[in-house]
């Protein structure tokens, strides 16, 4: 058996300058680049009064109060917690669907497919402003206008969500097979049949498995709407951390953690029955 | 040219037509069935959120004329008549929404870190210990299904009013999220090249570093931009419960029914996270190309 021969170092390097003689330019961007990051990171700590005394106390008075969550326990509340998440379940429920149906109209607005550019830019732009704005502050703004009560947060969540599913539901229908559509139009359909018969039966389904991850995901933003005043159980929870009551806090927290699992294992299932196991949104 | 379509003796057509009617009529009770559930559980809904239609009309036309009203100055003249009193906070908003933008930079950079450290441990491929994989999974799930804002009304507590506060929950969160997508990229990463690196009698930490770090760090990146995105729509509400930032301005604008600043500042956040957007969209299309996006 022959051994390979040796590499000669100088004569790799002269065949391949690329690799062992890289212009200093690019060796250095990478390190420039985390400086710069990094820089700006030890900028934003000192502009953010961050300082180790503080940090260190806080610890403190983190840990001081895990002890005192332990172990967790509703007092003689639990009836009032049961119904407040029974109430943020349903805000996240109803929210959710009246977004989803008032997202579907827009949404055939918002698809190049169906709409010229002229139309649909400024309805995406729509769309996109709306899903800039976050949940909390739609539910103020609901506050200001229903007042105080889980029917404010009912309409944030449906505002919020009514953005995002216009996207979304858009982006579907962008993704539609056109052969469809094609065939109900040369089969003598309207413009509606071509949507009817020729789109909606392709995108339902993804619409489907959407909505219900929006129903999972909601329940997560309807506990926090509580905080501002638009009922649930964040209401319960931001009034129970105000005065310190923390073995009900615990308590509070563990209830979301296990409604947020129930709802994730069911709407998984869900979805799995509708769109097959192929696609998980 | 025509031609004839066969058509089957009818007796064969009949069982045909029979079956497909049972399996039509199946798919309709099935889909029949799932409505009805489905109503029932939104009218049970609108009674535990007390949704009261008769409010909902009566101050309809207060929300649509609210956006009329963040359109109006105090003088009566609309906003953009007068750019100079519609903005006149400008100096303070724009040091908050920096602010904001480094709160959210800090938070998700502390966040990605955490991840980054937690998930190898994390992947299934790549974990050292079963019991160690279990632990740090569970950890990551509880940090991700906690609301932000919650942490950020406890850190108030517990490191006082301030953007620390704010950036420790927006870090919690973020190590969260980021920790179970960075663990599915390695869950997906060839193996290999570590079986390779191992072979030369690696430690756990060089077969992390020179085998799977390369094949994963440009969706980690990815992946962290695309966090930064959304945590600064997140710090943009910590102010809320007063963990820094521009929320604390627009809550007590939109608390006290000052209407042009609700819109002046509304508009300063929308175009910041547009821009913000528009800018890691393409940073990451520059760094991954387009199809690297996730």
């Amino acid at each position: 058996m022959k051994q390979m021969p040796a590499p000669n170092p100088r004569e790799l390097r002269a065949r391949y300058p690329d690799v062992f003689d890289r212009p200093a330019a690019a060796k250095l961007a990478t390190p420039a680049m985390a400086l710069v990051a990094f820089a700006v990171f030890i900028f934003g700590l000192v502009d953010l009064d961050f300082s180790p005394s503080r940090f260190f106390n806080g610890l403190h008075q983190l840990g001081w109060i895990t002890l005192l969550m332990l172990p967790p326990d509703p007092g003689s509340s639990l009836p009032l917690y049961l119904k407040s998440l029974g109430e943020t379940l349903s805000i996240a429920l109803l929210g959710t669907t009246l977004a989803a149906l008032a997202a579907l109209p827009v949404s055939l607005f918002a698809a190049h497919n169906i709409v010229p550019t002229i139309i649909r830019f400024p309805v995406r732009r729509f769309l996109d402003s709306i899903r800039g704005v976050d949940t909390l502050i739609w539910a103020l703004v609901w506050i200001n206008v229903v007042g105080l009560g889980p029917f404010a947060g009912v309409l944030a969540i449906a505002v919020s969500d009514f953005g995002a599913f216009g996207k979304l539901f858009s982006e579907a229908i962008e993704a539609a097979d056109q052969k469809q559509v094609e065939g109900i139009r040369a089969s003598g359909g309207s413009a509606m049949h071509e949507i009817r018969f020729g789109l909606l039966p392709q995108v339902l389904p993804v619409i489907a498995g959407q909505v219900l991850y929006f129903i999972e995901s909601n329940t997560r933003s309807a506990t926090i709407i509580g905080i501002v005043g638009a009922g649930g159980i964040g209401l319960q929870l931001a009034e129970q951390i105000r005065v310190l009551e923390w073995q009900k806090v615990s308590f509070l927290i563990l209830m979301i953690l296990i409604a947020v699992a129930v709802i994730d294992w069911i709407s998984s299932k869900l979805r799995f029955a509708i769109i097959g196991r192929r696609a998980v949104a | 040219m025509t031609s004839a379509v066969a058509i089957l003796p009818s007796q064969q057509l009949a069982v045909l037509n029979e079956a497909y009617r049972k399996a039509v009529a199946r798919k309709r009770l099935r889909f029949a069935l799932g409505t009805v559930v489905f109503l029932v559980a939104l009218v049970v809904a609108a009674f535990g959120a007390e949704v009261n239609l008769r409010t909902f009309f009566t101050y309809l036309g207060n929300f649509i004329s609210y956006f009329d009203r963040i359109g109006k100055l105090d003088t009566g003249a609309r906003v953009w008549t007068d750019f100079g009193e519609w903005f006149w906070g400008w100096q303070k908003w724009l040091k908050l929404l920096g602010e904001t933008l480094l709160i959210s930079y800090v938070g998700t950079l502390i966040g990605a870190v955490n991840a980054f450290l937690l998930n190898f441990l994390a992947a299934e491929n790549t974990s050292p210990a079963p019991w160690l994989r279990l632990l740090v999974r569970r950890l990551l799930e509880f940090a991700r299904t906690v609301p932000g804002i919650v942490f950020a009304l406890i850190f108030v507590i517990a490191f006082g009013l301030g953007p620390m506060a704010g950036v420790l929950a927006i870090a919690i969160h973020s190590t969260g999220a980021l920790g179970k997508l960075f663990s599915e990229i390695v869950e997906n990463a060839d193996m290999k090249p570590v079986e390779g690196v191992r072979s030369t009698g690696a430690s756990w930490v060089s077969c992390m570093r020179f085998a799977v770090l390369p094949q994963v760090i440009a969706g980690y990146a990815s992946y962290a931009l695309l966090r930064f995105e959304i945590n600064v729509r997140e710090a943009s509400v910590m102010g809320f419960v007063g963990a820094g930032g521009i929320g604390q301005e627009l809550v007590v604008a939109i608390r006290k029914f000052y209407y042009s600043d609700v819109s002046a500042i509304l508009i300063t956040i929308i175009l910041a996270v547009f821009i913000i957007d528009i800018a890691t969209g393409w940073l990451r299309g520059r760094l991954f190309g387009r199809e690297a996006r996730p």
